[in-house]
């Protein structure tokens, strides 16, 4: 049951991966491309972690996948956030 | 009917050529920069399904990381304009093409000798059976800084070769500007978890996947996002210290491994009950240089006062 559950979890997490990537390649402009990159691959990493962890099943290994994940968030946050300021900053000048 | 758990190999061998070819046919050069650490990530998850996590973290840092940041580095550099691969004639990529197929063919069969057709000896089993021996119970480690530990001296050595390279080029590269506050938190985050996390690798390199190329990857790492947030100095030391930092792998390693002549033993032949703390020592001295190498090269040239000729140099580079 539980492991249904968890494939559920990540079976979805890798939908939201994959809206992720069609909205990448086919929204028209830099700002909404970001949009649908960072909030798919945000969500989407979220579930599998949780989906990967229930497998797994050990506490420690769930800390750690939930470490990567903070890092994954700061980071495509930020990035994120640096691309559309410099595209930003380029059309403006 | 193919055996399943096969196919995620398959697909992951077959994207791995194929970035591999459009990293090298993509005309644009910075795609061609992105495509190959796009390659180098997968290549670390290829490592690590090959049961090899020491390389798979060395390929990611080394390889994807800084080896694609440092490219980078150098397209910002060419500031010419001509960001388009060179054009070469017909004639000449026809060569080109002939030589790589001519080497794959050649690697591929002397792949195929050693592993298939001439069942050898391996060395594998004398360096497990070595291995309570070594002072480390990681065999990756007690190969490199044990059983080979002139092959890792020399690799240390053509890294302090590279520095001195970097610092003929010329003078560093221009720093970029002060981070945002976003950004800036960003940093205040990240560098210091980079530094634990280079410590960690070092650390644990004794008995599990790390050492001291690792480290020294993760830890120059935070030095090139200091740099990117508008400290130019990109946490490096300045003059005589800096010096100290670049020569310190090699130094420490060939003055422990000449003592041991001097002690009776041979080069770099540690003694048993001191072999766990020497390659420690090493491997501390050997991440501070190599860190240290990493950023100067990201760093790109000279730095103020690094030579008493900068005045001179100045005149010159004014003159011509």
């Amino acid at each position: 049951m539980l492991d249904l559950f968890a494939l559920l979890l990540i079976f979805s997490g890798i939908t939201f991966f994959f809206l992720g990537a069609i909205g990448l390649l086919r929204l028209p402009d830099l700002h909404s491309r970001l949009h649908a990159l960072t909030k798919a691959d945000n969500l989407g990493l979220g579930l599998l972690i949780v989906g990967v962890a229930l497998l797994h099943g050990s506490l420690l290994v769930a800390l750690k996948l939930l470490l990567i994940w903070l890092l994954v968030l700061l980071g495509s946050a930020t990035s994120a956030h640096l691309i559309s300021q410099y595209s930003l900053r380029r059309n403006r000048s | 009917m193919m055996n399943l758990t096969l196919l995620p190999d398959l697909l992951l061998a077959g994207m791995l050529i194929g970035l591999a070819w459009a990293a090298l046919s993509s005309d644009d050069l910075r795609r061609g920069v992105v495509l190959f650490i796009a390659f180098g990530l997968l290549l670390a998850i290829v490592w690590a399904r090959l049961l090899a996590p020491d390389l798979a973290l060395a390929e990611a840092a080394i390889g994807a990381g800084l080896s694609g940041a440092l490219l980078l580095v150098a397209l910002r550099d060419g500031s010419g304009g001509d960001k388009r691969a060179a054009k070469r004639s017909r004639l000449n990529r026809w060569l080109i093409d002939l030589f790589v197929l001519v080497m794959t063919c050649l690697i591929g069969w002397v792949l195929w000798l050693t592993i298939y057709a001439e069942p050898v000896e391996r060395l594998a089993q004398l360096a497990n059976a070595m291995l309570d021996r070594s002072g480390v119970s990681n065999p990756v480690t007690a190969v490199l800084l044990n059983y080979r530990a002139y092959d890792t001296l020399l690799e240390l050595v053509v890294v302090l070769a590279a520095v001195l390279g970097v610092l003929v080029v010329g003078r560093e590269r221009r720093g970029y500007r002060e981070a945002g506050p976003v950004f800036y938190g960003l940093v205040h985050w990240l560098v210091p978890l980079l530094i634990v996390t280079a410590g960690y690798l070092l650390w644990v390199g004794a008995h599990a996947p790390g050492g001291a190329f690792q480290a020294g990857a993760t830890l120059a790492a935070a030095g090139i996002v200091l740099r990117l947030a508008g400290y130019d100095a990109a946490g490096l030391p300045d003059g005589r210290l800096l010096r100290w930092l670049l020569v310190a792998g090699t130094g420490v390693f060939l003055l422990l491994g000449l003592g041991m002549n001097v002690s009776g033993g041979r080069f770099l032949q540690y003694p048993e009950a001191w072999s766990g703390s020497l390659i420690l020592v090493i491997e501390v001295a050997a991440t501070a240089s190599i860190a240290a190498a990493l950023v100067l090269a990201y760093r790109g040239g000279r730095t103020d006062g690094w030579l008493f000729m900068d005045n001179k140099d100045k005149s010159r580079e004014v003159s011509s």
